[in-house]
Protein backbone atom coordinates (compact mmCIF):
# COMPACT_ATOMS: atom_id res chain seq x y z
CA UNK A 1 0.00 0.00 0.00
CA UNK A 2 2.53 2.96 -0.73
CA UNK A 3 0.45 6.02 0.19
CA UNK A 4 2.63 9.04 -0.08
CA UNK A 5 0.45 11.24 2.40
CA UNK A 6 1.91 8.14 5.15
CA UNK A 7 5.31 7.54 6.79
CA UNK A 8 6.21 4.98 9.30
CA UNK A 9 8.02 4.07 12.70
CA UNK A 10 11.83 4.93 12.30
CA UNK A 11 12.76 2.07 14.41
CA UNK A 12 11.64 -0.27 17.38
CA UNK A 13 12.64 2.29 19.64
CA UNK A 14 10.51 4.66 18.17
CA UNK A 15 7.48 2.26 18.15
CA UNK A 16 7.98 1.37 21.82
CA UNK A 17 8.04 5.52 23.27
CA UNK A 18 5.42 6.28 20.76
CA UNK A 19 3.08 3.94 22.49
CA UNK A 20 4.31 4.81 25.80
CA UNK A 21 3.85 8.48 25.30
CA UNK A 22 0.85 7.17 23.69
CA UNK A 23 -0.80 5.48 26.51
CA UNK A 24 0.51 8.07 29.62
CA UNK A 25 -2.43 10.02 27.78
CA UNK A 26 -5.05 7.63 27.65
CA UNK A 27 -7.19 8.65 30.85
CA UNK A 28 -10.15 6.54 30.70
CA UNK A 29 -9.10 4.12 27.97
CA UNK A 30 -6.53 5.09 25.00
CA UNK A 31 -8.59 4.77 21.86
CA UNK A 32 -8.87 8.48 21.57
CA UNK A 33 -5.50 9.27 21.82
CA UNK A 34 -4.55 6.53 19.53
CA UNK A 35 -6.62 7.51 16.66
CA UNK A 36 -5.05 10.99 17.28
CA UNK A 37 -1.36 10.00 17.56
CA UNK A 38 -1.32 7.87 15.10
CA UNK A 39 -3.25 8.66 12.16
CA UNK A 40 -2.84 12.45 12.79
CA UNK A 41 0.66 13.22 14.14
CA UNK A 42 2.60 10.00 13.40
CA UNK A 43 0.70 9.61 9.94
CA UNK A 44 1.40 5.72 10.21
CA UNK A 45 -2.15 5.16 9.44
CA UNK A 46 -4.89 6.17 7.44
CA UNK A 47 -8.14 6.50 9.32
CA UNK A 48 -9.43 3.62 6.65
CA UNK A 49 -6.80 1.31 8.03
CA UNK A 50 -7.17 2.45 11.58
CA UNK A 51 -10.75 1.65 11.31
CA UNK A 52 -10.03 -1.82 9.88
CA UNK A 53 -7.48 -2.97 12.80
CA UNK A 54 -9.84 -1.55 15.23
CA UNK A 55 -12.39 -4.58 13.31
CA UNK A 56 -10.19 -7.30 14.03
CA UNK A 57 -9.24 -5.75 17.17
CA UNK A 58 -12.74 -6.13 18.03
CA UNK A 59 -13.82 -9.26 17.33
CA UNK A 60 -10.80 -11.16 18.99
CA UNK A 61 -10.77 -11.84 22.17
CA UNK A 62 -8.30 -9.25 24.45
CA UNK A 63 -7.66 -5.71 25.03
CA UNK A 64 -8.65 -4.35 21.71
CA UNK A 65 -6.24 -1.50 22.19
CA UNK A 66 -3.35 -3.98 23.21
CA UNK A 67 -4.24 -6.01 20.35
CA UNK A 68 -4.09 -2.77 17.90
CA UNK A 69 -0.98 -2.18 19.25
CA UNK A 70 0.79 -5.70 18.37
CA UNK A 71 -1.03 -5.51 14.89
CA UNK A 72 0.96 -2.35 14.05
CA UNK A 73 4.05 -3.08 15.72
CA UNK A 74 3.90 -6.39 13.49
CA UNK A 75 3.28 -4.79 10.39
CA UNK A 76 6.36 -2.40 10.12
CA UNK A 77 8.84 -4.64 12.36
CA UNK A 78 7.37 -8.09 12.55
CA UNK A 79 7.05 -10.10 16.15
CA UNK A 80 9.96 -7.79 17.52
CA UNK A 81 7.98 -4.88 16.47
CA UNK A 82 4.74 -6.20 17.96
CA UNK A 83 6.46 -7.04 21.16
CA UNK A 84 8.12 -3.22 21.43
CA UNK A 85 4.56 -1.38 20.56
CA UNK A 86 2.71 -3.87 23.19
CA UNK A 87 5.83 -3.57 25.72
CA UNK A 88 6.10 0.68 25.30
CA UNK A 89 1.32 0.44 26.18
CA UNK A 90 1.55 -0.99 29.00
CA UNK A 91 4.92 -0.96 31.03
CA UNK A 92 4.99 2.51 32.42
CA UNK A 93 1.71 2.89 32.55
CA UNK A 94 1.72 -0.60 34.99
CA UNK A 95 4.07 0.99 37.24
CA UNK A 96 2.18 4.27 37.77
CA UNK A 97 -1.50 2.26 38.26
CA UNK A 98 0.30 -0.49 40.50
CA UNK A 99 2.15 2.86 42.32
CA UNK A 100 -1.27 4.59 43.03
CA UNK A 101 -3.27 1.23 44.08
CA UNK A 102 -0.45 1.33 46.59
CA UNK A 103 -1.07 4.83 47.38
CA UNK A 104 -5.07 4.74 46.64
CA UNK A 105 -6.32 4.53 50.35
CA UNK A 106 -4.99 8.18 51.31
CA UNK A 107 -6.81 9.67 48.36
CA UNK A 108 -10.02 7.82 47.99
CA UNK A 109 -11.66 10.14 50.58
CA UNK A 110 -10.80 13.01 49.31
CA UNK A 111 -13.79 14.79 47.68
CA UNK A 112 -11.87 17.05 45.57
CA UNK A 113 -10.14 13.41 43.92
CA UNK A 114 -13.20 11.59 43.70
CA UNK A 115 -14.40 15.15 41.87
CA UNK A 116 -11.76 15.20 40.19
CA UNK A 117 -12.04 11.72 38.60
CA UNK A 118 -15.66 11.48 37.74
CA UNK A 119 -15.06 14.97 35.85
CA UNK A 120 -12.07 12.99 33.79
CA UNK A 121 -14.48 10.26 33.58
CA UNK A 122 -17.00 12.48 32.02
CA UNK A 123 -14.44 13.56 29.40
CA UNK A 124 -13.20 10.32 28.43
CA UNK A 125 -16.78 9.01 27.84
CA UNK A 126 -16.93 12.18 25.44
CA UNK A 127 -13.27 11.06 24.06
CA UNK A 128 -14.63 7.96 22.87
CA UNK A 129 -17.66 9.58 21.09
CA UNK A 130 -15.91 12.23 19.94
CA UNK A 131 -13.47 9.82 18.14
CA UNK A 132 -16.39 7.64 16.78
CA UNK A 133 -17.92 10.46 15.08
CA UNK A 134 -14.49 11.43 13.28
CA UNK A 135 -14.27 7.95 12.01
CA UNK A 136 -18.12 8.00 10.44
CA UNK A 137 -15.51 10.41 7.45
CA UNK A 138 -14.05 6.45 7.01
CA UNK A 139 -17.35 5.21 5.59
CA UNK A 140 -17.91 7.26 2.81
CA UNK A 141 -16.10 4.51 0.79
CA UNK A 142 -17.51 1.80 2.45
CA UNK A 143 -18.90 -0.68 -0.42
CA UNK A 144 -21.96 -1.42 1.94
CA UNK A 145 -23.20 2.65 0.72
CA UNK A 146 -23.72 5.13 3.08
CA UNK A 147 -27.33 4.36 3.92
CA UNK A 148 -26.85 0.66 5.15
CA UNK A 149 -24.13 1.85 7.01
CA UNK A 150 -25.59 4.24 8.87
CA UNK A 151 -29.35 1.78 9.53
CA UNK A 152 -25.82 -0.93 10.66
CA UNK A 153 -24.38 1.44 13.12
CA UNK A 154 -27.44 2.38 14.11
CA UNK A 155 -29.29 -1.22 14.95
CA UNK A 156 -25.92 -1.74 16.39
CA UNK A 157 -26.00 1.29 18.88
CA UNK A 158 -29.86 0.41 19.56
CA UNK A 159 -28.70 -3.29 20.53
CA UNK A 160 -25.37 -2.59 22.58
CA UNK A 161 -26.07 0.53 23.90
CA UNK A 162 -30.22 0.87 25.09
CA UNK A 163 -31.57 -2.87 25.02
CA UNK A 164 -27.94 -3.97 26.51
CA UNK A 165 -27.81 -7.20 24.37
CA UNK A 166 -24.36 -9.75 24.80
CA UNK A 167 -22.01 -8.21 22.42
CA UNK A 168 -20.97 -11.16 21.69
CA UNK A 169 -23.69 -12.11 19.96
CA UNK A 170 -24.30 -9.35 18.58
CA UNK A 171 -20.86 -9.19 17.02
CA UNK A 172 -21.70 -12.91 15.52
CA UNK A 173 -24.72 -11.76 14.56
CA UNK A 174 -25.28 -8.36 12.86
CA UNK A 175 -21.21 -8.85 11.78
CA UNK A 176 -21.94 -11.87 9.89
CA UNK A 177 -24.92 -10.31 7.99
CA UNK A 178 -22.80 -7.34 7.16
CA UNK A 179 -19.74 -8.98 6.49
CA UNK A 180 -22.33 -11.24 4.10
CA UNK A 181 -24.36 -8.33 2.73
CA UNK A 182 -20.45 -6.37 1.64
CA UNK A 183 -19.15 -9.74 0.07
CA UNK A 184 -22.09 -9.78 -2.18
CA UNK A 185 -21.78 -6.20 -2.89
CA UNK A 186 -18.01 -6.12 -3.59
CA UNK A 187 -19.13 -8.89 -6.21
CA UNK A 188 -21.73 -6.25 -7.67
CA UNK A 189 -18.74 -3.85 -8.32
CA UNK A 190 -16.48 -6.32 -9.42
CA UNK A 191 -18.61 -6.81 -12.53
CA UNK A 192 -20.03 -3.30 -12.66
CA UNK A 193 -17.67 -1.02 -12.03
CA UNK A 194 -18.92 2.27 -12.11
CA UNK B 1 -3.76 -11.02 53.45
CA UNK B 2 -0.84 -11.07 51.02
CA UNK B 3 0.90 -13.26 53.18
CA UNK B 4 -1.44 -16.14 52.96
CA UNK B 5 -0.82 -16.56 49.13
CA UNK B 6 1.01 -19.59 48.35
CA UNK B 7 2.55 -20.28 45.00
CA UNK B 8 -0.12 -22.89 44.37
CA UNK B 9 -2.70 -19.77 44.58
CA UNK B 10 -0.76 -18.10 42.13
CA UNK B 11 -0.50 -20.86 39.50
CA UNK B 12 -4.46 -20.79 39.86
CA UNK B 13 -4.78 -17.01 39.54
CA UNK B 14 -2.50 -17.01 36.18
CA UNK B 15 -4.36 -20.66 34.65
CA UNK B 16 -8.13 -18.91 35.64
CA UNK B 17 -6.76 -16.00 33.73
CA UNK B 18 -5.43 -17.72 31.16
CA UNK B 19 -8.68 -19.30 30.46
CA UNK B 20 -10.60 -15.83 30.26
CA UNK B 21 -7.93 -14.01 28.33
CA UNK B 22 -9.98 -15.94 25.43
CA UNK B 23 -13.43 -15.31 26.84
CA UNK B 24 -12.71 -11.32 27.12
CA UNK B 25 -14.18 -10.84 22.99
CA UNK B 26 -15.07 -6.72 23.11
CA UNK B 27 -12.21 -6.39 26.29
CA UNK B 28 -11.36 -7.52 29.57
CA UNK B 29 -14.13 -5.43 31.24
CA UNK B 30 -16.56 -8.11 29.38
CA UNK B 31 -15.08 -10.91 31.50
CA UNK B 32 -15.16 -9.10 35.20
CA UNK B 33 -18.62 -10.56 36.39
CA UNK B 34 -16.46 -13.71 36.15
CA UNK B 35 -13.38 -12.11 37.96
CA UNK B 36 -15.65 -11.69 40.20
CA UNK B 37 -17.09 -14.79 40.77
CA UNK B 38 -13.35 -16.02 41.31
CA UNK B 39 -11.69 -13.55 43.13
CA UNK B 40 -14.18 -12.35 45.13
CA UNK B 41 -16.20 -15.60 45.49
CA UNK B 42 -14.28 -18.76 44.65
CA UNK B 43 -10.86 -17.88 45.75
CA UNK B 44 -11.57 -15.15 48.63
CA UNK B 45 -8.37 -12.91 47.70
CA UNK B 46 -10.47 -10.02 47.31
CA UNK B 47 -13.48 -8.30 49.15
CA UNK B 48 -16.11 -6.66 47.12
CA UNK B 49 -14.70 -2.71 47.83
CA UNK B 50 -11.16 -3.99 46.89
CA UNK B 51 -12.82 -5.58 43.21
CA UNK B 52 -14.23 -2.45 42.37
CA UNK B 53 -11.84 0.01 43.93
CA UNK B 54 -9.58 -1.91 41.08
CA UNK B 55 -11.48 -1.12 38.04
CA UNK B 56 -11.91 2.68 39.27
CA UNK B 57 -7.81 2.77 39.98
CA UNK B 58 -7.36 1.70 36.46
CA UNK B 59 -9.95 4.06 35.03
CA UNK B 60 -8.13 6.63 36.66
CA UNK B 61 -4.95 6.49 36.08
CA UNK B 62 -3.27 6.57 32.23
CA UNK B 63 -2.89 3.80 30.37
CA UNK B 64 -5.02 0.90 28.95
CA UNK B 65 -8.03 -0.19 31.03
CA UNK B 66 -6.90 -3.46 30.75
CA UNK B 67 -4.45 -2.49 34.03
CA UNK B 68 -7.23 -3.06 36.01
CA UNK B 69 -6.10 -6.91 35.87
CA UNK B 70 -3.00 -5.61 36.94
CA UNK B 71 -4.34 -4.12 40.00
CA UNK B 72 -6.54 -6.86 41.05
CA UNK B 73 -3.74 -9.30 40.89
CA UNK B 74 -1.95 -6.56 43.38
CA UNK B 75 -4.19 -6.26 45.51
CA UNK B 76 -5.01 -10.29 45.68
CA UNK B 77 -1.11 -10.94 46.07
CA UNK B 78 1.59 -7.98 45.83
CA UNK B 79 3.96 -8.19 42.59
CA UNK B 80 3.81 -11.52 41.83
CA UNK B 81 0.05 -11.47 41.49
CA UNK B 82 -0.40 -8.67 39.19
CA UNK B 83 2.46 -10.39 37.19
CA UNK B 84 0.12 -13.75 37.56
CA UNK B 85 -3.37 -12.17 36.26
CA UNK B 86 -1.70 -9.29 34.01
CA UNK B 87 0.34 -12.55 32.09
CA UNK B 88 -2.45 -14.58 32.51
CA UNK B 89 -4.79 -12.11 30.59
CA UNK B 90 -2.06 -11.12 27.90
CA UNK B 91 -0.46 -14.23 26.58
CA UNK B 92 -3.12 -16.23 24.67
CA UNK B 93 -4.97 -13.19 22.91
CA UNK B 94 -1.73 -11.61 22.11
CA UNK B 95 -0.49 -14.57 20.72
CA UNK B 96 -4.25 -15.41 19.08
CA UNK B 97 -3.99 -11.39 17.70
CA UNK B 98 -0.55 -11.74 15.85
CA UNK B 99 -1.57 -14.84 14.71
CA UNK B 100 -4.54 -13.63 13.05
CA UNK B 101 -3.41 -10.43 11.89
CA UNK B 102 -0.97 -12.01 9.73
CA UNK B 103 -3.47 -14.53 8.08
CA UNK B 104 -5.63 -11.68 7.51
CA UNK B 105 -3.16 -9.48 6.24
CA UNK B 106 -1.40 -11.98 3.92
CA UNK B 107 -4.80 -12.50 2.77
CA UNK B 108 -6.22 -9.09 2.56
CA UNK B 109 -6.83 -8.68 -1.54
CA UNK B 110 -8.92 -11.55 -0.89
CA UNK B 111 -12.89 -10.52 -1.27
CA UNK B 112 -13.88 -12.20 2.34
CA UNK B 113 -11.25 -10.62 4.07
CA UNK B 114 -12.27 -7.10 2.71
CA UNK B 115 -16.09 -7.81 3.04
CA UNK B 116 -15.48 -8.77 6.62
CA UNK B 117 -13.19 -5.04 7.00
CA UNK B 118 -16.54 -3.01 4.97
CA UNK B 119 -19.04 -4.84 7.12
CA UNK B 120 -17.97 -4.70 10.70
CA UNK B 121 -16.81 -0.73 10.09
CA UNK B 122 -20.05 0.81 11.02
CA UNK B 123 -20.73 -1.84 13.52
CA UNK B 124 -17.10 -0.77 15.41
CA UNK B 125 -18.34 2.55 15.09
CA UNK B 126 -21.37 1.58 17.11
CA UNK B 127 -19.68 0.25 19.34
CA UNK B 128 -17.65 3.28 20.32
CA UNK B 129 -20.53 5.05 20.71
CA UNK B 130 -22.61 2.32 22.65
CA UNK B 131 -19.47 2.34 24.92
CA UNK B 132 -19.46 6.32 25.62
CA UNK B 133 -23.16 6.03 26.14
CA UNK B 134 -22.74 3.20 28.48
CA UNK B 135 -20.20 5.41 30.61
CA UNK B 136 -22.40 8.25 30.81
CA UNK B 137 -25.35 6.64 31.66
CA UNK B 138 -24.43 4.66 34.80
CA UNK B 139 -23.63 7.97 36.84
CA UNK B 140 -26.19 9.45 37.93
CA UNK B 141 -27.41 13.09 37.47
CA UNK B 142 -26.87 15.72 34.03
CA UNK B 143 -24.34 18.10 34.57
CA UNK B 144 -21.55 14.95 33.45
CA UNK B 145 -23.76 14.89 30.43
CA UNK B 146 -22.72 18.13 29.23
CA UNK B 147 -19.64 17.64 30.04
CA UNK B 148 -19.26 14.51 28.08
CA UNK B 149 -21.31 16.20 24.89
CA UNK B 150 -18.24 19.13 25.07
CA UNK B 151 -15.45 17.02 24.84
CA UNK B 152 -17.26 14.91 21.93
CA UNK B 153 -17.79 17.84 20.35
CA UNK B 154 -14.00 19.43 20.84
CA UNK B 155 -12.48 16.43 19.77
CA UNK B 156 -14.38 16.05 16.67
CA UNK B 157 -14.06 19.59 15.55
CA UNK B 158 -10.77 20.70 16.79
CA UNK B 159 -7.20 19.72 17.09
CA UNK B 160 -7.06 20.23 20.67
CA UNK B 161 -4.59 18.39 22.73
CA UNK B 162 -6.43 15.94 24.82
CA UNK B 163 -4.77 16.02 27.98
CA UNK B 164 -6.15 19.79 27.86
CA UNK B 165 -9.86 18.22 28.31
CA UNK B 166 -8.94 15.59 30.66
CA UNK B 167 -7.22 18.27 32.62
CA UNK B 168 -10.27 20.74 32.77
CA UNK B 169 -12.47 17.66 33.47
CA UNK B 170 -10.29 16.77 36.49
CA UNK B 171 -10.84 20.59 37.35
CA UNK B 172 -14.38 20.93 37.32
CA UNK B 173 -14.85 17.70 38.95
CA UNK B 174 -12.55 18.48 41.63
CA UNK B 175 -14.51 21.91 42.00
CA UNK B 176 -17.52 19.99 42.43
CA UNK B 177 -19.64 20.93 39.84
CA UNK B 178 -20.40 17.68 38.09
Amino acid sequence: MPDPSLSQPASKTDLFWTFTVLALQGFGGVLAVAQRVLCEQKRWLTREQFLEILAVGQVLPGPNICNIALMIGDRFFGWRGAFAALAGMMAIPAVIVLVLTATYAEFAAVPAVAGALKGMGAVSAGLISGTALKLLGALRNNPMGVAVCGVLLAAMFACVALLRWPLVWMLLVAGLGACTYAWFRLAAERRDPA
Amino acid sequence: MMAAILSSELMALFGHFLLLSLLAIGGAITVAPDMHRILVGEMGVLDDAQFSSSIAIAQAAPGPNVLFVAVMGYQAAGLAGAAATMFGIMLPSTTLALAAARWGHARREWRAIRAFKAGMAPLVIALMFSTSWILTAQTPGWKHVLLTVAAALLVWRTRIHLLWLIGAGAVVGAMGWV
